[in-house]
C-alpha cells in the first residue's frame, strides 16, 4: 500500500508539472484583473509537426501582442489571456482526444488547432457534440459547415477557382490538358473533383490523376504516368502535403518536367515556408494561389513579417496559414469584446460579421462562418517568394461548392435560424 | 521497345532504391539474424550527414571550390556515421540478445524511436558531436597496446579515451554550431538536401530521359552490392564472417574472435544503411520519419530473396521495383490496350500508387505461401531452429 | 511454473482487490475527460489480453493486432453512422455524398441490423485472423517470418482502407460521438459512463475467459509450442490448429476491443492500423509481464495513462520514455515487471536497497523449486 501511495504521489506531481508548464506560457507583464485560459491543439510531434508548430509560434505570438495591448476587456475587466498548447501527435485520434481534454477538463471557451482536414474531421463531432468552438486556420476543401466550427482559411472557391482559371485561360500552357497530383485524402481528392468540374466547364480536358499515399515518398509510377499523359507540357496540379512535395520536384526536374519543357504546376499546398525547405531552384516557374503572400506591398503585411521574424528569429517566414492563424486569434478577440462574455453561443454571433484589417488586407466573418478574402495568383521567384501576377477582389466563400456535383445550389446560413448548415438557395 | 526500355528504367530504379537500402539489413538479419528495426533510423542518420556535410562545404570557404562534389564525402561520412552508431548499438543492447530475435526486435524499434526523437529534440551540431566522441571511444581502443588496456591502469586508460574523446566531440559540436547557425538549434522541421548542379536534369537517349539522380543512385546501389561481394568472397574477415554465420562454436574454436566479427558485420551493416540515407535524401527532403517509410519494404526484399542470399536480395528488389512500376503506372494496359474488360477494370483499379501498394504486399504474401523461405532458401539444417 | 499456480498469492488479490476497487470509485473520483480516458484504456487491455495469449503463451509476436482491433471497431461505427443517416441525402452516411457515392456498397447493408453488428464485431476479426493464421502456419512460418508477415499484412490492410474513400471515408475514418444510440447521442456523457461500466466488465470477462483457455491441457499445448513447437509435433499433436484458434481467439478479443475502443474515442481510422500502434500494444504486454495475463491488463491501463500525462507536461519526451522502456523491459525485465515481482523481485530490490538484509544471507536455501522466493 505504500508503494501505491507513493505513486499517487507521483502522479500528482506529475499532473501540477503539467499544470505549471502548460499555463507558465505567457509574460505577466502588465496589470490585468483576471486572466482567460484558451487551447492551442497542433501536432508539436510526428510528421505534421513540421508544418503546424509554425501555427503555434504564431498564434503565440498573437496572443502576446493582445496582452501587451491590454489584453481582452470584458464587460469592463480586462483580461489576461493564457494558454495551454496540447500535441495532437500527427494522429487523427488524438485530435479527438485532447479537444475532450481541452474542454472537459481545462474548460477553454475557445480552441485554436488542426491543420489536416482529417484532424479537423476527427475533431469536429467532439465540438458538436459537446457545444465548443474551434477556431481552424487552413485552407480547406470546404463541403462542411459546422455551428462550432470557424473556417479562416480559404474555401475552393477562394483557392483553387481562381486558380484553375487563371491556369486555363491567362498561364503560359493556357488551353493546355491537366493532370492532378495531390496526397491521398480528403483534401486533395475533393478539390480535384472540383477542379475537374471546373475544367470541364472551362471546356478543357482532365487526362489523368493520381495520389500517393501520405508518407510515402516513391513518385516514379506518378512520374511515368503524367509523361505518358501529358507528352508534350501542360498544366499539373499540385496537392501534395508537406515533405512528399519536395520528393515530386526534385525528381519531376530530372525526368525533364520543367516550365522550360511546357509543363507549369499550380500549387495549393506550397507557400514561402515549404518554397524555403524544397529550394527555390526547383519551383521557379512554377504557381502558388493564396490569400496572403509574404510579399504583399502593404504596411500590415511588412509588420506582420516584421514582428513574427523578430519573435521567432530573421531566418523565418511567414505565410498564408500562419496568416489565418493570426487572424483568427485577433477575430476572436473582437468577438469576444463585442458579446461581452466569453460565452461561446453569444460569442458565435458576435462574430459574424467581425471586420479586420489582416495582413492579406481586409477580411470580414460572414454568416457560413468563413471569412470574405482576397485571392492572390503568385509566380514562384528565385528569391523564394511569389511575384503576384493577379489580385481579385475580395471573394465571398461557398461553403458548399457550386461546382461540385453533390452541393450545387446550396448554401449555409447560421445567422438564419430556418436556413443552417445546408439549404437550398 | 522504347515503352519496355522505359519501364525497365523505372524499375531498376525503384529496385535499386530498395536494394541499397536492404543491403545493410540483409546482411545484418540474413549474416546475424538480428531484426534491426533501427534500419530505418541508421538511414536517417545518413541522409542527416549528406545535409550537414552540404551544409559544411556551402559555409567553409577553403571547402567552397569542392561544393560539386559533397555527395561523395558525404557517402564516405554517411557510412561511418551510421556505422558508429551501428557499432555503438550492437555493443550497448543488441549484444545482450543474440540468440533471441523477437527481444530484439522490440529492443531496437526502441532505439529507433529514440533516435527519431533525437533528432528533432537535439541541434544537429551537437548531435554530430555526440558521434564523433562515439567514433573515437569506439575506435582508440584499437590503437592502443592490449598490454595498457588489459593491465591494472587499463580502466583508467579507457576512461581517458573516452574523456578525450568525449573533448572532441564537444569542440566539433561547438565548432559547427558557430559556423553553420542552422545546426545551432533543434527543429522538427525536415531538412533539404540540394543535388549539385552536375547531378540535376536528365540525360536523354534514345528518346527517354534518364534523370540523373536516379542513375547516380543505381551507380551507388551498384557499386555498393560488389564490394560486399567482394569484401564476403575475398577477403580474409568475409571469410570470419561467413564462418560464424554458419558455425559459430566451431568457428569460435579455431580462434576466430566472434565477437569482433560480430561488431564488425553489424557495423558494415549499420554503414550501408547510411549509405542508403546518402541515396534516399537526394531523392526526397531529409526528416526523423525518412527511414521509417522504408523499413517495411526492406524486410519483405530481404525474406522474399530468402534470408542469407545476396543474389535472393537482389532479384527480390528489382523485381519489386518493376512490379511497382508496372502496377503503379498503369503501364500493363498500354502494354496491352486491349485486354478484356473485366481484367482490365482490375487493373484499374489497382494503377494506383495507394493501391500498386496494397498489391504488391499482397503478392508478397501469396508467394511466401508457395515459397515460405523465400526465392532462394537457405540450405542445411541450422534453417528449421 | 509460477503463472499456472491455482493458488492466487497476496499480490494477486491485493492486485484484484486495488483493480475493482478502483473501477468501482472512478466514475465518482475522476473527471469526465479522465473517466472516458479509462474507459478506453481498459477496452485496450481487452485486445492486449489477446496478444499475451498469443504472444506470451504461444510464442507467436503478431505485429499486425491492429488489423483486428480496427476492423472492429469498424464494423461498431458503421452500425451507428448507419442508424443515424436518416437524414442526409439518400439515407447513407454524410461522407458518401463528398465522393459522389448515391447508393450504399452492398457489404455495408448487413450492418443496418444490430444483432448482426454485435455478432460481426468479434466474429469478422476472429474469421480473418483464423484465415490469415492458418496459411501462414501451414507452411510453417514462424517467429520472426511470421512477424515480419504479419505487419506486412497491416501495411496492406492499412494501405487499402486509407486509399478507399468511396467505401470507407479512406485517412478520415469514421465517427460515431454524434451518432444516435437508444435515442442517446454516442458522444454524450451518460453513455460514455454506460461505455466505461461496459468495458469494465468486459475486461474482467475477458480475464476469466483467457484464463479458462490456458487453464489446461490446451494451455499447456500453447506454451509447448511455444518451447519447442516439433517436440509438440512429434507426440502427435498438430500445432497448425491449436495455432490457429488462438490466433483467431486473439483476433476475435482485438475486434472487441477496437469495437470499445472506438465508440469511446469517437472515430475509428485507418490510424488504428499504423505500425507503431501494433508494436505499442505487444509493449504493453512485455512490459506487464507477457504469459501472466494480469500483467498484459496493467500494462495497458498504466502505459497508456503515463503516456497521456506525459504527452500533456511534455510532448516530446513521450517517445524518449517509450524507447527507453522498450530497451529497459527488453535487457533489464525480460519477464515483465508483473513477472519479475512474482519472481521475488520486491525482496531482490529491498535488499537491494538495504532493508530485507537478512533474507538473502543464503539465498540458495530461500528459493524453492520455482523459482519464487519463500517468505
Amino acid at each position: 500500500m505504500k508503494l501505491s501511495k507513493r505513486i499517487f504521489a507521483g502522479l500528482a506531481t506529475a499532473s501540477l508539472a503539467v499544470t505549471v508548464t502548460a499555463c507558465g506560457g505567457s509574460d505577466s507583464s502588465g496589470n490585468f484583473d483576471d486572466t482567460v485560459t484558451v487551447g492551442i491543439l497542433h501536432s508539436l510531434s510526428g510528421t505534421m509537426a513540421i508544418s503546424e508548430s509554425t501555427l503555434v509560434d504564431t498564434e503565440k505570438m498573437a496572443i502576446e501582442e493582445i496582452n501587451a495591448a491590454g489584453g481582452v476587456t470584458v464587460d469592463g475587466k480586462s483580461y489576461k489571456i493564457e494558454y495551454i498548447v496540447e500535441d495532437g501527435a500527427s494522429d487523427w485520434p488524438t485530435f479527438a482526444e485532447k479537444s475532450k481534454k481541452l474542454i472537459d477538463q481545462d474548460g477553454v471557451p475557445v480552441v485554436f488547432g488542426g491543420w489536416t482536414s482529417a484532424s479537423r474531421k476527427a475533431m469536429l463531432p467532439v465540438y458538436e457534440s459537446k457545444d465548443a468552438f474551434l477556431y481552424y486556420p487552413i485552407q480547406y476543401e470546404a463541403q462542411e459547415c459546422s455551428n462550432n466550427i470557424f473556417y479562416t482559411g480559404a474555401t475552393p472557391n477562394q483557392q483553387s477557382e481562381p486558380a484553375t482559371d487563371f491556369m486555363y485561360k491567362r498561364s503560359p500552357a493556357a488551353g493546355g490538358d491537366f493532370f492532378l497530383v495531390g496526397s491521398d485524402y480528403v483534401f486533395p481528392r475533393t478539390s480535384n473533383t472540383i477542379t475537374k468540374a471546373q475544367v470541364k466547364q472551362l471546356g478543357g480536358k482532365v487526362v489523368g490523376e493520381d495520389y500517393l499515399p501520405l508518407g510515402n515518398t516513391e513518385v516514379a509510377p506518378i512520374i511515368s504516368k503524367i509523361k505518358v499523359a501529358l507528352p508534350d507540357g501542360g498544366i499539373i496540379v499540385n496537392t501534395l502535403n508537406g515533405d512528399q512535395n519536395v520528393a515530386f520536384f526534385k525528381q519531376i526536374q530530372d525526368a525533364g518536367i520543367t516550365p522550360s519543357n511546357g509543363y507549369y504546376v499550380m500549387n495549393y499546398s506550397i507557400a514561402e515556408e515549404e518554397i524555403s525547405t524544397i529550394g527555390p531552384e526547383f519551383l521557379e516557374g512554377h504557381y502558388g494561389a493564396w490569400n496572403y503572400m509574404m510579399s504583399i506591398d502593404t504596411p500590415a503585411s511588412k509588420k506582420f513579417a516584421k514582428s513574427f521574424k523578430k519573435r521567432w528569429g530573421s531566418d523565418r517566414v511567414v505565410a498564408d496559414p500562419q496568416e489565418s492563424a493570426y487572424n483568427m486569434v485577433y477575430l476572436w478577440k473582437q468577438a469576444v469584446e463585442d458579446a461581452g462574455t466569453f460565452d461561446d453561443n453569444a460569442v458565435r454571433e458576435a462574430l459574424v460579421g467581425q471586420t479586420f484589417d489582416a495582413p492579406q488586407g481586409p477580411v470580414e466573418v460572414m454568416a457560413n462562418h468563413h471569412l470574405s478574402q482576397t485571392v492572390r495568383i503568385g509566380e514562384i521567384n528565385a528569391e523564394g517568394g511569389f511575384t503576384i501576377l493577379e489580385e481579385t477582389g475580395v471573394v465571398e466563400p461557398q461553403a458548399w461548392n457550386q461546382k461540385h456535383p453533390s452541393s450545387k445550389g446550396y448554401a449555409c446560413d447560421w445567422t438564419d435560424p430556418k436556413k443552417g448548415e445546408k439549404y437550398r438557395m | 521497345m522504347q515503352l519496355l526500355l522505359e519501364s525497365l528504367f523505372n524499375g531498376v530504379a525503384i529496385g535499386s532504391v530498395l536494394l541499397v537500402a536492404a543491403l545493410g539489413l540483409a546482411i545484418v538479419f540474413g549474416l546475424m539474424g538480428v531484426i534491426n528495426l533501427a534500419h530505418g533510423e541508421l538511414m536517417m542518420l545518413g541522409a542527416y550527414s549528406t545535409y550537414i556535410i552540404q551544409l559544411i562545404f556551402k559555409q567553409v570557404s577553403f571547402l567552397k571550390p569542392f561544393y560539386d562534389s559533397y555527395v561523395i564525402v558525404a557517402i564516405g561520412i554517411a557510412f561511418l556515421v551510421s556505422g558508429t552508431v551501428g557499432i555503438f548499438l550492437e555493443r550497448t543492447v543488441i549484444r545482450r540478445l543474440y540468440g533471441s530475435p523477437l527481444e530484439t526486435l522490440l529492443a531496437t524499434w526502441g532505439v529507433s524511436l529514440i533516435l527519431q526523437q533525437f533528432v528533432r529534440s537535439v541541434p544537429l551540431a551537437y548531435a554530430s558531436g555526440l558521434v564523433v566522441a562515439l567514433f573515437f571511444g569506439l575506435l582508440s581502443p584499437l590503437f592502443i597496446s592490449d598490454d595498457l588496456l588489459s593491465g591494472p591502469k587499463g580502466k583508467l586508460i579507457r576512461a581517458c579515451t573516452w574523456g578525450f574523446s568525449a573533448l572532441l566531440g564537444v569542440a566539433t559540436g561547438g565548432i559547427l554550431s558557430s559556423l553553420v547557425s542552422k545546426l545551432s538549434r533543434a527543429s522538427a522541421r525536415n531538412v533539404d538536401v540540394t543535388a549539385p548542379s552536375w547531378m540535376r536534369g536528365g540525360i536523354d537517349f534514345v528518346g527517354i530521359t534518364f534523370p540523373k539522380t536516379r542513375l547516380l543512385i543505381i551507380l551507388i546501389t551498384v557499386i555498393s552490392v560488389l564490394v560486399v561481394i567482394f569484401f564476403l568472397d575475398k577477403t580474409a574477415w568475409g571469410m570470419r564472417i561467413r564462418a560464424v554465420t554458419q558455425n559459430r562454436p566451431m568457428s569460435d574454436c579455431l580462434g576466430i574472435s566472434t565477437e569482433t566479427v560480430d561488431i564488425i558485420t553489424f557495423g558494415i551493416g549499420s554503414g550501408l544503411a547510411g549509405v542508403a540515407g546518402v541515396a534516399v535524401s537526394l531523392l526526397g527532403s531529409v526528416g526523423p520519419n525518412v527511414g521509417g517509410n522504408y523499413i517495411v519494404g526492406c524486410f519483405m526484399v530481404v525474406v522474399l530473396g530468402g534470408v542469407g542470399n545476396l543474389l535472393g536480395t537482389i532479384l527480390a528488389s528489382f523485381s519489386i521495383g518493376i512490379m511497382t512500376d508496372l502496377i503503379g503506372a498503369g503501364r500493363l494496359l498500354t502494354i496491352w490496350p486491349d485486354m478484356p474488360s473485366p481484367l482490365a477494370s482490375i487493373i484499374d483499379f489497382f494503377a494506383t500508387t495507394s493501391m500498386a501498394r496494397v498489391m504488391i504486399f499482397a503478392l508478397i504474401v501469396i508467394f511466401l505461401q508457395f515459397r515460405p523461405t523465400g526465392m532462394f532458401p537457405q540450405k542445411g539444417r541450422m534453417v528449421e531452429s | 511454473m509460477s503463472i499456472f499456480s491455482t493458488k492466487k498469492s497476496w499480490i494477486h488479490l491485493t492486485l484484484w482487490v486495488l483493480i475493482i476497487a478502483l473501477i468501482i470509485a472512478a466514475p465518482t473520483l475522476l473527471p469526465v475527460f479522465r473517466l472516458n480516458l479509462l474507459g478506453r484504456y481498459l477496452s485496450l487491455a481487452i485486445v492486449a489480453l489477446g496478444v499475451d495469449l498469443i504472444w506470451g503463451f504461444t510464442g507467436m509476436l503478431s505485429l499486425g493486432q491492429g488489423i483486428f482491433f480496427a476492423l472492429g471497431g469498424y464494423c461498431a461505427a458503421m452500425f451507428l453512422q448507419l442508424n443515424s443517416s436518416g437524414e442526409f441525402p439518400n439515407g447513407i452516411p454524410e461522407f458518401f455524398g463528398l465522393y459522389g457515392v448515391e447508393k450504399l456498397p452492398f457489404f455495408w447493408e448487413p450492418f443496418k441490423s444490430s444483432i448482426f453488428t454485435l455478432i460481426s464485431i468479434w466474429l469478422l476479426p476472429a474469421i480473418i485472423a483464423g484465415l490469415l493464421g492458418y496459411l501462414v502456419f501451414r507452411n510453417r512460418i514462424k517467429g520472426v517470418y511470421f512477424s515480419i508477415l504479419t505487419q506486412a499484412a497491416l501495411l496492406v490492410f492499412f494501405n487499402f482502407f486509407n486509399g478507399q474513400q468511396k467505401l470507407i471515408n479512406g485517412t478520415n475514418g469514421l465517427k460515431t460521438d454524434v451518432t444516435q444510440l437508444f435515442g442517446q447521442m454516442v458522444g454524450s456523457e451518460i453513455m460514455q459512463r454506460w461505455f466505461f461500466w461496459i468495458s469494465a466488465v468486459l475486461v474482467i470477462l475477458a480475464w476469466f475467459f483467457a484464463k479458462w483457455i490456458v487453464r489446461d491441457r490446451f494451455g499447456n499445448i500453447l506454451i509447448g509450442i511455444r518451447d519447442d513447437e516439433a517436440r509438440v509435433r512429434f507426440t502427435g499433436y498438430n500445432p497448425v490448429i491449436f495455432k490457429t484458434i488462438i490466433f483467431s481467439i486473439a483476433g476475435g478479443l482485438a475486434g472487441i476491443s477496437g469495437a470499445l475502443y472506438t465508440v469511446q474515442s469517437g472515430i475509428v481510422s485507418p490510424q488504428f492500423m499504423t505500425v507503431p500502434f501494433s508494436i505499442e500494444m505487444v509493449v504493453w504486454v512485455a512490459v506487464g509481464g507477457r504469459g501472466t495475463l494480469l500483467g498484459a491488463i496493467l500494462g495497458a491501463v498504466f502505459i497508456n495513462y503515463a503516456k497521456s500525462l506525459v504527452s500533456e507536461a511534455l510532448p516530446a519526451s513521450w517517445m524518449f520514455i517509450q524507447g527507453g522502456l522498450f530497451i529497459l523491459v527488453v535487457t533489464a525485465l525480460p519477464e515483465g515487471v508483473l513477472g519479475w515481482i512474482r519472481k521475488g523481485g520486491l525482496k531482490k530490490l529491498l535488499f537491494l536497497i538495504g532493508i530485507n538484509k537478512k533474507l538473502e544471507t543464503y539465498p540458495s536455501l530461500e528459493i524453492n523449486e520455482q523459482g519464487e522466493v519463500k517468505s
